[in-house]
């Protein structure tokens, strides 16, 4: 039997173009939107506000599409780590953040990763497929502690700005008043800085953007980061600065702490200098060790100094929290390697 | 000489070669420098999204060549492949930071990864280098009739699905792993894909090399 189209990840012009298509009111286009991205309705039969005979319809040719996650852990700290199905057997996993004034959910946007971070068990597993928009909003609209989500982050598996269609799709969805109606204040897109797409990006939406930055200096970055070679951090550097970061949206830096690589006084003044004149903070992080990665995070000392002397120059520093290391759902840890089925090495 | 120049612009197509079954050759005219090892970025209108591609041709030459698989289910590379003499192609000055030099190192490449390691041989960078080229056929190992000449025994093919004269049987993972020892100090250079990369760079640690001296371009 031929797969039913999936409703969940068009937009309300998509959804409206069906509509009228199926020979359906105009606006149910509106109402399909409304149902599956504010009520979560699983099935065309909730929707009690079209008419059965347009549920028919709807019912012989498509399917809403949405997933539940089939596996939830839970932290010592609260946090949970769900894995949901996406495409042709793939996983993917997010996590939840329940803190004290807000929860925030990290969400991923692609099967795996390609651009191979030293630091990042994502790369371990290669690349396998990109989300479309409606796992992507999937992740958001499934979860069970929906209610209570209050910010939502890209920083999980994948590179955001390697998928940029879906992941542009996705936001309109989640911040549309038809749509998840989040407020894109509320939302972060965290970018290795894949430049032509970032500039995109920041010309369409009024997200925050972080930039994983992890060391100041190129020689270094190469190592850590290979996209290094082709998008190198002066030129990324030189697109941000080309925007206005002191209203409503911000921007953030990216830094994790690997003992005796990035967190010496040299990283710090190197730091200073090419963010100096740019309203922003860095997010200092612990390493999470990945197995076979040959780094070791800094000391709390050194995290602890480190953060003391940026904000002492005038940068804004903060150590953000590790949370859910206990089942690997800190950052950096995210992968869905071990579901992998057995496939054939493309080299 | 390191800014990638997004910008694209005309050029017109002076050859266009299959070199083996889906894999070609496309050149156009140099206009500009090169360090070997960089990259230019391709497409077949000024506006559409270009694809990056590492040169694969010497400094000195008069054409910047590329060499590029098609994906069938790709939107540039099927129409690339039918480009001929005389059609125009756009893009950009070259740019990147895979930088070829001079001292001792180790090349490791799988499939069309081989295309920097082409560039930074034939300007005349092969001289103290190992090359280390995977594939899954034959077929892949493109432009050996180049380097087996003049790197004899440091130039290593790694098949892993067929057997050939002088070609190791296996993954070229399996060919380093079975290596006793890999010299901590020279600097390893990675070019293929993203799992590639990460296998033979896990692979390396693993034998005591240090991070710091492998240079990684993933292709993606």
């Amino acid at each position: 039997m031929m797969e039913k189209e999936k409703l969940f990840g068009k937009t309300l012009e998509e959804l409206t173009e069906i509509a009228i298509s199926n020979g359906l009111p105009k606006f149910t286009g509106k109402q399909l939107a409304e149902w599956m991205y504010q009520k979560g309705a699983a099935s065309f039969e909730e929707m009690t506000n079209i008419s059965k005979k347009g549920r028919s319809v709807l019912e012989a040719n498509y399917e809403v599409g949405t997933r539940q996650h089939l596996k939830v852990q839970t932290s010592a700290d609260g946090t949970k780590k769900y894995l949901f199905p996406s495409a042709e057997g793939h996983f993917i996993e997010s996590a939840y953040i329940p803190e004290n004034n807000r929860n925030t959910l990290c969400i991923s946007s692609q099967v795996g990763c390609k651009m191979g971070c030293l630091f990042c068990a994502t790369g371990k597993q290669g690349f396998q497929a990109n989300l479309t928009a409606g796992e992507i909003v999937n992740q958001v609209v499934s979860l069970p502690e929906r209610e209570n989500l209050t910010n939502l982050v890209f920083m999980g598996m994948g590179e955001p700005l390697d998928n940029p269609e879906n992941l542009l799709k996705a936001l309109e969805i989640l911040t549309s008043d038809w749509g998840v109606g989040m407020s894109p204040r509320r939302i972060t897109v965290s970018t290795i800085g894949i430049l032509p797409a970032m500039k995109d990006f920041l010309d369409k939406s009024s997200c925050h953007f972080a930039l994983s930055i992890h060391t100041p200096f190129e020689e270094e970055r190469r190592r850590l980061m290979p996209i290094e070679n082709v998008y190198p951090l002066p030129e990324v550097m030189d697109l941000i600065k080309q925007y206005d970061w002191s209203h409503q949206r911000r921007i953030s830096f990216e830094y994790i702490m690997f003992k005796g690589i990035n967190d010496t006084r040299r990283h710090v003044n190197e730091l200073v200098r090419i963010l100096h004149g740019l309203r922003c903070r860095i997010n200092l992080m612990r390493f999470h060790p990945v197995p076979a990665t040959p780094l070791e995070g800094s000391d709390e000392e050194t995290l602890e100094d480190f953060k003391n002397t940026l904000n002492a120059k005038g940068i804004t520093a903060t150590i953000r929290a590790s949370r859910g290391l206990d089942i690997d759902a800190a950052c950096g840890l995210l992968s869905t390697k071990e579901l992998l089925k057995e496939r054939e090495k493309d080299y | 000489m390191n800014q990638p120049d997004i910008e694209l612009t005309p050029t017109t197509v002076t050859a266009n070669r299959e070199i083996a079954k889906g894999v070609y050759v496309i050149s156009y005219p140099r206009e500009d420098v090169f360090v070997p090892g960089q990259v230019v970025a391709v497409a077949l209108s000024p506006t559409d999204v270009p694809r990056i591609y590492s040169i694969a041709s010497g400094m000195q030459e008069e054409d910047i060549s590329i060499l590029f698989d098609v994906k069938p289910e790709g939107t540039l590379t099927p129409k690339l492949a039918r480009l001929k003499p005389g059609d125009t192609l756009y893009v950009s000055k070259p740019y990147g930071s895979f930088y070829g030099k001079a001292e001792p190192a180790y090349w490791i490449a799988a499939g069309t990864g081989i295309a920097p390691f082409v560039s930074m041989f034939r300007s005349g960078l092969g001289k103290n280098k190992t090359l280390i080229h995977g594939s899954r056929t034959l077929e892949g190992f493109f432009f050996q009739n180049e380097f087996l000449p003049a790197m004899g025994e440091h130039y290593v093919r790694c098949c892993s699905k067929e057997k050939g004269d002088g070609v190791y049987e296996g993954r070229l993972t399996k060919y380093l792993e079975e290596m006793e020892h890999l010299p901590d100090d020279r600097k390893y250079y990675l070019c293929g894909s993203a799992e590639m990369v990460v296998d033979v760079r896990d692979l390396l640690v693993e034998k005591g090399i240090s991070f710091n001296n492998i240079i990684a371009e993933i292709y993606f």
